[in-house]
């Protein structure tokens, strides 16, 4: 493990203060290509939108990130570890689904749909994973889930069941479930497009919350207001590509690439 | 056209003025439905007649009838019956998650087996595997533990002996209880695993990524997270198979499993030359049998639906 750690960083993945780093990252569907060579680092701490039209291939690679899709080519690093697979002697080799599900323990996700489990109260929701994944004894889950679920002001609503709770409610419960695995690095899989608009503020609240704790966070979000006021960096990607990156505040404002004008204009 | 002071209509789109009282409510004639009515009197008339029947036909021969229903032998037979059906639907249930999950797996040797298992033993009817299966010691007389295939390549190692060290008689083994449990459960299995698979891709895909980004490997997902929502859509038809496999242990007595319910009933009738009435215990039986699961079933459901329902209703009334 150590072995690996350290040839994984004399490539690319460690080195102090890198979270993410991405290296030339393809995937395909089929003949589709969806993404074409992503380079990409998130430094610990960073919170880093991910924006552009539907289809660019944003949500195929924040799901790349925690290995729910495979990469095609490329490499990929989160905390220093090669997503997915070993790396020895310049060979790869891929990792037995137990290991995936260690790899996976250190980064949390959020949901387009939120993806509650319907049949366990918004408390077990939460428990379940420290309990069943981490071991930890019941009665400390329970009042780290209860903390958790204070934090996001859903502490009276522990004991019903996600169907019914709004839709708000229901992304700050699956927030409260991704934190209770305590990660250092946060995945946002366009969070707040399923809610009706009068709920989104609540959900981009507790994520602002998170942002000014120094959470690291990966948002891909249609939220061009959520990116300006808690990004440090923004991404605009197109058609499989990053087409331009920097401070939310210089891309927005003064947009270099043709593509990302007529992106924001259309949406800003 | 507009409306007056006194149009008792409100205008359409307004809500009636307050202070004016609600319309009368509707009474007009029912449409009439002769037809139900001649419907019905016929089959009264003929319910009246099997009625009549049942008195009147000696053959029914109520007393022996039920005094025979609960001898001994039937009693037994009805206890076979009953432990035999239990325990070759919870092996066939143990079956078809094992050959459900199999073929839904990523390995293809799995899913081709999973598909040979269930297209065998769906297509083969239940009389013929209790056939076949009481009649397994034509094949081996008795089954040997050790090395497989040891008769081919030992010699060749210049070993004769071969290399075996348990061995125990067929009939030992396989007792006609024991055949009728395998047939049965067999036979279950396959038709259980077509049942949970269906279970388990009606369970939405977020479900396995939420459970998977959370860390939890292929087993822990299964076991807490799909598993449990696909009973759902599993517990129904499981209900059904249920009655079926319970109805179908009268097929066993071709193994022979003899004290099994609808071959003793049959025994007592041919015995006392008195068939009719027994056959008319063995429906009473199992109707008795099959009334009980229905209660059964339904509880279970009602359990299972309990959160989900109860979920669904308050939850209109708490949305925001």
């Amino acid at each position: 493990m150590t072995q690996n750690t350290a040839e994984a960083g004399v490539d690319a993945g460690a080195g102090e203060g890198r979270m993410v780093v991405a290296e030339s990252v393809h995937k395909s569907f089929g003949r589709l290509e969806v993404l074409r060579g992503i380079d990409l680092e998130v430094t610990r701490g960073e919170v880093c939108c991910v924006v552009g039209p539907s289809g660019s291939g944003k949500s195929t690679f924040l799901r790349c990130i925690n290995h729910l899709e495979k990469i095609s080519a490329g490499r990929l690093w989160v905390d220093g570890q090669l997503m997915g697979y070993r790396q020895r002697a310049g060979k790869l080799y891929e990792l037995h689904d137990t290991q995936v599900a260690r790899q996976r323990r250190g980064i949390g996700m959020v949901f387009q749909n939120f993806n509650l489990f319907p049949h366990m109260t918004v408390l077990g929701n939460v428990m379940e994973a420290p309990v069943r994944v981490q071991r930890l004894p019941r009665s400390q889950a329970r009042e780290d889930a209860l903390e958790l679920l204070d934090r996001v002001g859903l502490a009276d609503k522990a004991s019903g069941y996600p169907r019914q709770l709004s839709g708000g409610q229901q992304q700050r419960v699956a927030i409260a479930r991704a934190l209770a695995m305590r990660p250092e690095l946060m995945l946002f899989d366009e969070p707040t497009s399923a809610l009706d608009p009068e709920l989104v503020g609540e959900v981009l609240d507790v994520m602002k919350g998170l942002a000014e704790e120094g959470m690291t966070m990966v948002v891909v979000t249609h939220e061009m207001g959520f990116a300006r006021e808690v990004g440090d960096t923004l991404v605009f990607m197109d058609e499989g590509a990053v087409v331009e990156s920097g401070t939310p505040g210089r891309v927005l404002a003064d947009p270099q690439h043709e593509r990302t004008r007529a992106f924001l204009s259309k949406v800003l | 056209m507009s409306t007056t002071p006194d149009d008792p209509r409100p205008a359409p789109g307004s809500e009636a003025p307050a202070g004016k009282s609600p319309p009368e409510a509707i009474k007009a004639v029912p449409v009439r439905h002769p037809g139900r009515w001649v419907a019905a009197a016929v089959l009264l008339l003929f319910s009246a007649m099997f009625v009549n029947m049942l008195v009147t036909n000696p053959a029914f021969d109520w007393p022996f009838l039920f005094e025979q229903m609960f001898s001994s032998p039937v009693l037994i037979g009805v206890r076979t019956t009953v432990i035999l059906a239990a325990v070759s639907l919870a092996i066939g249930i143990a079956i078809g998650i094992v050959v459900a999950v199999m073929r839904l797996s990523d390995n293809p040797v799995l899913v081709t087996v999973g598909w040979i298992y269930t297209w065998f033993f769906r297509a083969v009817p239940r009389i013929v595997l209790c056939v076949l299966f009481g009649n397994v010691a034509i094949l081996y007389q008795t089954i040997e533990l050790g090395v497989p295939f040891d008769n081919y390549w030992l010699p060749l190692l210049g070993f004769e002996d071969g290399a075996r060290f348990y061995s125990v008689p067929m009939e030992t083994l396989l007792s006609p209880f024991v055949a009728a449990v395998i047939a049965l459960s067999l036979s279950q299995g396959a038709y259980m695993a077509e049942i949970v698979r269906a279970g388990l891709l009606s369970v939405d895909k977020g479900q396995t990524e939420a459970a998977q980004a959370l860390g939890m490997n292929q087993g822990l997902v299964l076991r807490r997270i799909t598993l449990p929502q696909a009973l759902r859509v599993i517990i129904p038809p499981t209900g059904n198979e249920a009655t079926a496999i319970m109805k179908d242990t009268s097929l066993v007595s071709a193994i022979p499993l003899t004290t099994e319910l609808f071959f003793q009933l049959q025994q007592i009738g041919a015995r006392t030359f008195n068939l009719f009435p027994m056959l008319v215990a063995a429906c009473l039986w199992y109707l008795a049998i099959t009334s009980l699961m229905m209660i059964g079933q339904y509880y279970l459901e009602q359990a299972f639906n309990r959160s989900n329902r109860g979920a669904s209703v308050r939850g209109a009334g708490q949305r925001a």
